[in-house]
Parts: C-alpha cells; structure tokens; sequence
C-alpha cells in the first residue's frame, strides 16, 4: 500500500482528499488527513457576522462530515515535517506518520501579537478583527449599540488571505451604518500598506472610485509599525498618525508556525512551489496547496478549488511516472459584496489582471465583472451553499479550472 | 517591450520603469533611478541593501519583499523607511534593477 498523507483538514486538504479519495485505486493507496480541530469554519461567512447578517451556526460544521469515509482522519495538532525521513511527527501519543506522497495544506493565519499595540488591553474593546470567529463575533456585539465616530479599517502587511475582504468590510460597514441612520456620524477610513485600493491597477482604479462615491477614506502606503491603544491612533514606519474611534485590524497573516519548526518557509512560513504544478522544488513526494503554498496569486478558497482541480490531474500522471503539465494559471475568481444588495465580481490569473467584462459566459454573463450587480450579490450568497455542498466534497463546479479572456475588455 | 536610455545605457522597462532584465543592470544606472525614485545620493548603507537585494533576486529568482530584507539583511523597517521613504521594498527593487517585488497579490 501507498500512503498519502494531508495536512491540514481546512478547504484545500478537504477537497484534495475527496477528490483523490475518488481517482486513486483504495487497494494500492491509503489516504489519511490530520488536523488539529474538529470544526471547518466557513471563513468568507465571517465578513458578514460583524453586521448581523450570519450567525456563528452558518459558518460552522463538523470537519468530520466532510471526510469520505475511505479516508483515515486523525485530529492532532502536528508537529514536525520531517521531509528527509518522509514523515511527519503528530502530538497525539508523540506518533510518527510515515509517507509516500505528502499534501501540505496548513493555510494561513492572523498574528496579531506581531504588531505592537493590537492585542493588549484594548484587544476587542476598541480594537477588533473579523478574520476569525471569536473576532467576528465579538465586532458584531460592539457594533450592536455603537453610536458612531472614526472607524479606521487597517491591513498590517500583504498578502492576506482573501484581499478583497477588507474592501467588502468596508463597504458593508458603509450600508449598515446608512441602515442604522448614524451613517453621518461615522467616518469610514481603509489605511492600507498598498498604493491603492487593491493589488492590481485596473482593479484598484475601479474599486478605488466606488470606494470614493461611498464616501469612504483611502489612506495608501501606510505601514503600520504600531498602536497607541490608549491615545488610539495608527502609527507607521515613517511616523505618520491615524486616530481612530474604533480600529478594525487586519492582523499579519503567517503561515502555520510547524512550517516554520520543520524550516521549510519563507519569512512568512509559506512554502516555496513551482507556481504550475504545487511541487516542492526541494522533495519531490511534497506538494503544498491553499494558502500555505507561496505562489504570486491570491490566498482564497476559489484559488484552492481550481487548483485542486489542476492539481489531481496531475498528480495521477506523476504517480505513472508521467511529465506533470504545468496547467495552473492562478486562476483566481471573487466576488466583492458592496453593500445595498449588491456586488462586484473579480476573475484574473498570473498574467491578467482583473478586467470589465461578463463571466462564465463571454457577453452574457450572467455575473458582470468589475461593476456592482445585484446578480453578483446573489452570487455571492449562493457560495455559502456551493461551498458546503459541492466544493468541500470535491465535486466538480461547471467552470473551468483556467483562466478565459473571452468575455473581458481592457 | 519599451527600451530607455540610462546612464548612456539602453535597457529594457516595463510600463512602470522598472527593468525587465536584471544582467542590464549597472550601479551607475541605480544611482540614476534613485534620483528619480527621490532618493538622492546613494550611501554605503543603501548600498549595502541594494547589493543584498541583487544576490538575494539571483538567488531566488525574484525580489525580495520588505520581510524579506530586514530579516535577512540585518537592517531594520524603520532604517529601510529613512533610507528608501515611502514604499521601500518597491523603491529598492526599481533602483536594484530588479521586478516588482511580489509580495502583494
Ligand atoms: C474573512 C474572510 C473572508 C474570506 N472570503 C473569501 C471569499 O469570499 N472567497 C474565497 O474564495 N475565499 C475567501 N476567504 C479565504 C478562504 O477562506 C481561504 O483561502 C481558504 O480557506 C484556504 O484554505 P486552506 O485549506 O489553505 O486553509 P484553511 O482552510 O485555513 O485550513 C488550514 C487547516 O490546517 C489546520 N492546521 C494548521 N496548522 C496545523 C497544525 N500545526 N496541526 C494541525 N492542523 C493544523 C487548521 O486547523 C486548518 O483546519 C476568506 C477568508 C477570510 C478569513
């Protein structure tokens, strides 16, 4: 028998162990997934709790359900990669797992102990984040009776998982505050180490104007280097300020701190991959998938699937001792809720940066690109549905896994 | 490709001046990016970065983000801000003669 072993149970390491659960002969391969916590939480559903939109039951069912039942599960937190000896040391009862092929899919998390200032006193007082359910939960109960003021929305470094949320946060703050009749007495204000709105120029214009006609503050270029929580104001690098009423903090996100125990990561514990194919260029029985992979396209569950996709095909042709075919684009595709009902929709890759136009069918749609669309709102909520049902189980989408120009206008 | 004439040498850039082929890449041509980028008379100290940041990309195939710097450079955030203000990790690299640094997507 051939064992393959996951880690990591979240998006990516869950639809990677049904899909491959279903394309590997059980008599040649055992798969077995680790992880740590018995819960899958539905991460995008956490942008909409701080509003009251979701309660903490949507975004949260048992990891277990989601496993097929051909799949060994074992919930442990892990604690060494031991690439040179093909495996991986768990806490539970000190056990070694030994591998043929590994998945690494730890994902990525918020630190927000790494700037000084955020999580002190104050931590969920005046100062709060949405990138985790106790954080989520917690800005939805302030918000609850918060009578308005200055509320600075601040990314601490890039990449973030999922970087269109603090955009979303913002312009959803912006409806529920003009729903609760104090949208006047709030100050809206997005403070961001980026030249603009967003990564890329043609999005970042776009984003950047709606953003404007919204009334909401742009503050670009500010490295925050640390939080005067008594004084409560934002201070950069090169010492500029930012006073705040209440601060909304997009934590530096790291990957898991076993990547970094295992010296396998960068500065950030991401993992170095080829960009294509999700193999390590160190071993080759280590791929890495979702947001613990450092590849130059965004960290998001919509990434995840279609690489996974790219990823099992190609992991069937390695195991005959084919050619891996480097087939992942970086697809990336993202739907942006703005407020009021309605939302944008994102789609690029690698090389292309997101464009106007319609998706998945050229000139139809029926998602537009790059404009608000009440169409993509209900996209967007219908994703919390496709998540649990189709994506999570491994079940094919009706979209190709790469990127199509056709349908886009520059 | 749009080519430039710098420092009497003719090098290709991209659409935000940054050079597409690092081998094109001569100090004399650094110090004329860091005027343009603001950043004047180039010391030892940002020398010392610049030449981490070219062996750094040689090695890694990609310039380094502002992370990456200060952890393995031994030069701080703050130091990095004096010397390259604004954006240090994208002004560094456009005087290194290196891409954008990936960092942000
Ligand atoms: C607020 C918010 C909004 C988002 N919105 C969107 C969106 O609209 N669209 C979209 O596509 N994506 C969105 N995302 C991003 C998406 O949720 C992630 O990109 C996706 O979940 C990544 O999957 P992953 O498997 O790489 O990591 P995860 O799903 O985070 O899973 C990692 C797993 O590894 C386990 N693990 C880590 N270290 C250890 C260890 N040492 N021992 C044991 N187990 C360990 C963890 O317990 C976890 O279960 C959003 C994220 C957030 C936070």
């Amino acid at each position: 028998m051939k064992q393959l072993l996951i880690l990591g149970a979240g998006t990516a390491g869950t639809m990677v162990a049904n899909r491959l659960n279903h394309l590997l002969d059980s008599d040649e391969w055992k798969i077995t997934i680790v992880d740590q916590h018995e819960t899958h939480y539905y991460q995008p559903g956490f942008l909409f709790i701080p509003f009251g939109m979701y309660s903490k039951n949507d975004v949260m069912k048992p990891k277990r359900d989601f496993i097929p039942a051909g799949v060994e599960m074992i919930m442990s937190p892990i604690e060494l990669i031991e690439p040179e000896h093909n495996r991986v040391r768990i806490q539970k009862d000190g056990r070694y797992l030994n591998y043929d092929f590994l998945v690494i899919a730890t994902g990525t998390g918020t630190r927000p102990e790494e700037t000084p200032g955020l999580a002190e006193h104050e931590w969920y007082n005046s100062i709060y984040d949405f990138y985790t359910i106790e954080g989520a939960l917690a800005l939805a109960k302030h918000l609850r009776t918060w009578q308005g003021g200055r509320l600075a929305l601040n990314i601490v470094d890039t990449p973030i998982k999922c970087p269109v949320a603090p955009l979303e946060f913002i312009m959803l703050a912006d409806w529920f505050f003009y729903e609760q009749g104090i949208r006047d007495r709030v100050d809206l204000t997005l403070v961001t180490p980026l030249p603009g709105a967003f990564t890329k120029p043609v999005a970042s214009k776009h984003l950047g104007n709606i953003l404007e006609q919204k009334g909401i503050k742009v503050v670009p270029e500010f490295l925050i280097e640390h939080v005067d929580p008594d004084a409560k104001k934002l201070v950069s690098y090169d010492e500029k300020e930012i006073e705040y009423d209440l601060l909304v903090t997009v934590p530096l996100n790291k990957g898991s701190d076993v990547i970094a125990r295992s010296e396998m990561g960068n500065e950030l514990n991401y993992i170095p991959v080829d960009k294509h194919t999700f193999l390590s260029p160190k071993y080759p029985n280590i791929f890495v998938l979702g947001d613990a992979a450092d590849v130059p396209t965004s960290k998001a569950g919509s990434v995840a699937h279609f690489a996974v996709d790219c990823f099992s095909e190609n992991f069937l042709r390695y195991i005959d001792g084919l050619e891996m075919l480097p087939t992942f684009d970086g697809h990336a595709n993202c739907f942006i809720e703005s407020g009021f009902g309605k939302g944008l929709l994102i789609d690029f890759n690698y090389d292309v940066e997101p464009l106007p136009g319609r998706y998945p069918l050229p000139g139809v749609g029926p998602f537009k690109l790059l404009q608000e669309s009440e169409m993509n709102h209900w996209g967007k909520m219908m994703f919390r549905w496709m998540y649990w049902n189709i994506l999570l189980k491994g079940q094919e989408l009706p979209l190709p896994a790469r990127m199509s120009m056709a349908g886009k206008w520059k | 490709m749009a080519t430039r004439v710098i420092a009497g040498k003719t090098v290709q850039v991209n659409d935000e001046g940054f050079l597409t082929e690092p081998g094109e890449w001569t100090r004399e041509i650094g110090q004329v990016l860091a005027q343009e980028e603001g950043v004047g008379e180039l010391t030892d100290a940002h020398w010392k970065v610049i030449d981490f940041c070219r062996q750094d990309a040689k090695d890694s195939g990609k310039a380094p983000t502002l992370r990456r710097i200060t952890g393995a450079a031994g030069v701080s955030t703050k130091d990095m801000f004096k010397l390259f203000p604004k954006g240090p990790a994208k002004k560094v690299a456009r005087i290194s003669g290196l891409g954008k640094p990936e960092g942000c997507v």
